[in-house]
């Protein structure tokens, strides 16, 4: 089972590396990858650093161009993918079909990845990608049930990766207007949710007020933290009572699953968070990689250790972990 | 467009309905559009496949009913499939012989290529003109836009776009704008989506989310969840960037055949797209927005000519 890890800087590839990434993923500074954000991802010369870094110790790099394209601006997207190509990267993870059919068609021995962003849940969805583009694996949605996977890999005609830990999306993601409905800017046309330049934070006298273009999203007493405006991790009122109508803060945490998801011949675990720190990248990558090594050797008596998710639980949202979909129960 | 170029009149359509209903409820819903001047009728559950007031052939012949008072109609699947008993609910409503099918999901697109034609539904992510050809090729004859999309980009579809492919826009109610493996109503009543106990059928027009200020913000439908505010497009049937060949017009639990009515009355110039916004107001639960249409923020709201 590859550990594919997050990079959204130069210090974060290499603490991914250095800490037993087996393959790491990166953007473009811009509109073409779903972590579109100021002071993140890598231009060309970056990139070219990258590559050489990993390399050298072995760890294969991908590159994500994984939002949507529109008629006045197929252009940049090509420029990305010729761009990611002419370096010779390991692979390319892609959403859109017109890419995808770009990709294909300028580059056939390039290896294609199907992003989650392109919304891909059953076995018939993927066999798409695979017979028209050739797509060699696909990363699949935060929505499936553990057996539902297993049903998935079993009928793929293609390896399947999953999310293993970070933040999580609890809509089908490549399908969620929830950010451009409120700000206009999403992560299918933008390369991000609930954008920086919308936030606001307040303070009342009591209170701190989180704002997404005017909207509230949450209220905390001052004495709380008050967590990033997700509108999906919101507080918000339905029949009548106050809470997290959708999903509290909270990070998908796959690590007391590990044995499953190994049995059922998952081909690959990834790591969310290109937009988070060095040491962020450099912990959860150490902890899955032991935890990966250590459930390969003896997948039976697989305990995932309590320090491992202490530390998996300093670096989440809300400081709590989920199984999220995969556990029936949580849907 | 027609293949000659020639610009038809606009068409309107119903899309399937989002909210779980009583079988009597629909087929009294259907009944009463029989008589209304709705062009082309899309049928069948789209959102959660728990859902089973009508099976198939109930589907079928309500399908029939609507052929026979004139209207096209369309077999709508799943937007997003989680198990393989899904899988088979899609795969037998493609092989039904007798109606189109709009997809909605990829799986569907790929049972239903090369074999017959069919509509890609505003769930695909056609987002450009590449992705529309590659399925244009494949045997897609009509594209839903996707409703985050302006009226610029359809301009800009329209530019090169190949004539025989139709084009439909998402013009009256609530959007659907996120479905998850969670169900959100089972959530409300504070029990898991496999012991739901089918509570969404007390919802017919979804369940309310406000924010802690009572602002309507989203409205919970089962694992979907959509816009507050209806999203209203009459303004745009004249407008001379429109492009869109067809209107598609959401069902509600109320009003629907008044709704058809005045989209109807403003396309053939009866009525002002102004006066039908303010008769529409009266219709909607919530208040309307257009943003999306305008490259905005999709709550947000602007007068016909884009000021907000």
């Amino acid at each position: 089972m590859e550990l594919v890890c997050p990079a959204g800087n130069l210090p974060s590839l290499k603490a991914a590396v250095d800490n037993g990434a087996d393959a790491v993923y990166i953007g473009f500074r811009d509109e073409t990858n779903a972590r579109h954000f100021a002071g993140l991802n890598f231009n060309d010369a970056q990139i070219e650093q990258c590559l050489a870094y990993a390399r050298s110790r072995g760890t294969k790099v991908y590159v994500a161009i994984n939002t949507y394209p529109q008629p006045g601006n197929f252009a940049k997207w090509e420029r990305a993918v010729d761009q990611a190509a002419e370096h010779g990267v390991d692979a390319l993870i892609l959403a859109d079909i017109g890419v995808m059919d770009y990709a294909a068609e300028k580059w056939p021995e390039l290896r294609l990845h199907l992003s989650v962003q392109a919304s891909a849940t059953t076995h018939e969805a993927v066999r798409f990608y695979a017979e028209q583009f050739g797509v060699q694996r696909a990363v699949i949605p935060r929505v499936l049930s553990v057996k539902q996977v297993e049903a998935l890999v079993h009928d793929s005609p293609i390896p399947i990766e999953v999310f293993g830990f970070g933040s999580l999306c609890v809509m089908v993601e490549g399908r969620c207007y929830l950010s451009s409905y409120v700000t206009g800017q999403g992560p299918n046309t933008f390369g991000a949710c609930s954008p920086a330049s919308f936030v606001r934070w307040s303070e009342t006298d009591s209170n701190l007020e989180t704002r997404l273009n005017g909207v509230l999203i949450d209220r905390v007493n001052k004495d709380e933290k008050a967590g990033y405006p997700t509108i999906c991790k919101g507080r918000f009122i339905v029949n009548g009572e106050t809470g997290y109508a959708i999903e509290e803060p909270t990070s998908l945490n796959t690590l007391p699953i590990l044995p499953e998801l190994l049995r059922i011949g998952v081909a690959a675990i990834k790591i969310e968070g290109r937009q988070r720190s060095p040491a962020y990248v450099a912990k959860v990558t150490g902890v899955m990689r032991a935890a990966i090594d250590a459930c390969t050797r003896d997948p039976e008596n697989f305990i995932p250790d309590e320090d491992w998710l202490s530390q998996l639980t300093s670096v989440s949202e809300g400081v709590q972990t989920t199984l999220g979909a995969y556990q029936r129960e949580w849907q | 467009m027609s293949p000659s170029g020639k610009a038809l009149p606009v068409r309107l359509s119903l899309g399937p309905i989002q909210y779980y209903w009583g079988k009597e409820k629909i087929i009294d819903f259907y009944r009463s559009v029989e008589t209304t001047p709705i062009d082309i009728v899309y049928l069948g559950e789209t959102v959660c496949s728990k859902r089973r007031s009508l099976r198939l052939r109930d589907w079928i012949e309500i399908a029939e009913r609507l052929r026979s008072a004139g209207k096209e109609v369309v077999l709508s699947t799943l937007a997003l499939l989680e198990a393989n008993s899904e899988l088979g609910q899609v795969r037998k409503l493609c092989g039904n012989g007798a109606f189109p099918i709009e997809a909605n999901d990829m799986s569907a697109v790929q049972m239903l290529a090369g074999e017959t034609n069919f509509i890609g539904g505003a769930s695909l992510n056609i987002y450009n003109l590449r992705t529309l050809r590659k399925l244009v090729g494949m045997g897609m004859t009509r594209w839903v836009m996707p409703v985050e999309l302006s009226q610029n980009v359809l301009a800009d579809f329209r530019q090169e776009m190949p004539v025989a492919i139709e084009s439909e826009v998402f013009a009256w109610g609530r959007m659907p704008i996120a479905y998850s493996a969670r169900c959100y109503t089972a959530r409300a009543h504070k029990v898991p989506k496999d012991a739901c106990g089918y509570c969404c059928i007390d919802y017919p027009d979804g369940l309310m989310l406000s924010t802690r200020e009572d602002e309507e913000f989203l409205v919970i439908n089962g694992i979907q969840t959509q816009s507050a505010k209806a999203q209203n497009l009459v303004h745009a049937l004249h407008g001379s960037t429109a492009g869109a060949d067809i209107f598609r017009l959401s069902p509600q639990s109320e009003y629907t055949p008044e709704v058809i009515s005045l989209f109807d009355q403003t396309r053939k110039g009866a009525l002002k797209a102004d006066a039908a916004t303010e008769e529409l107001k009266a219709l909607a639960a919530n208040d309307l927005c257009n943003g999306y249409w305008f490259n905005e923020a999709g709550m947000a709201s602007y007068s016909a000519t884009g000021s907000q």
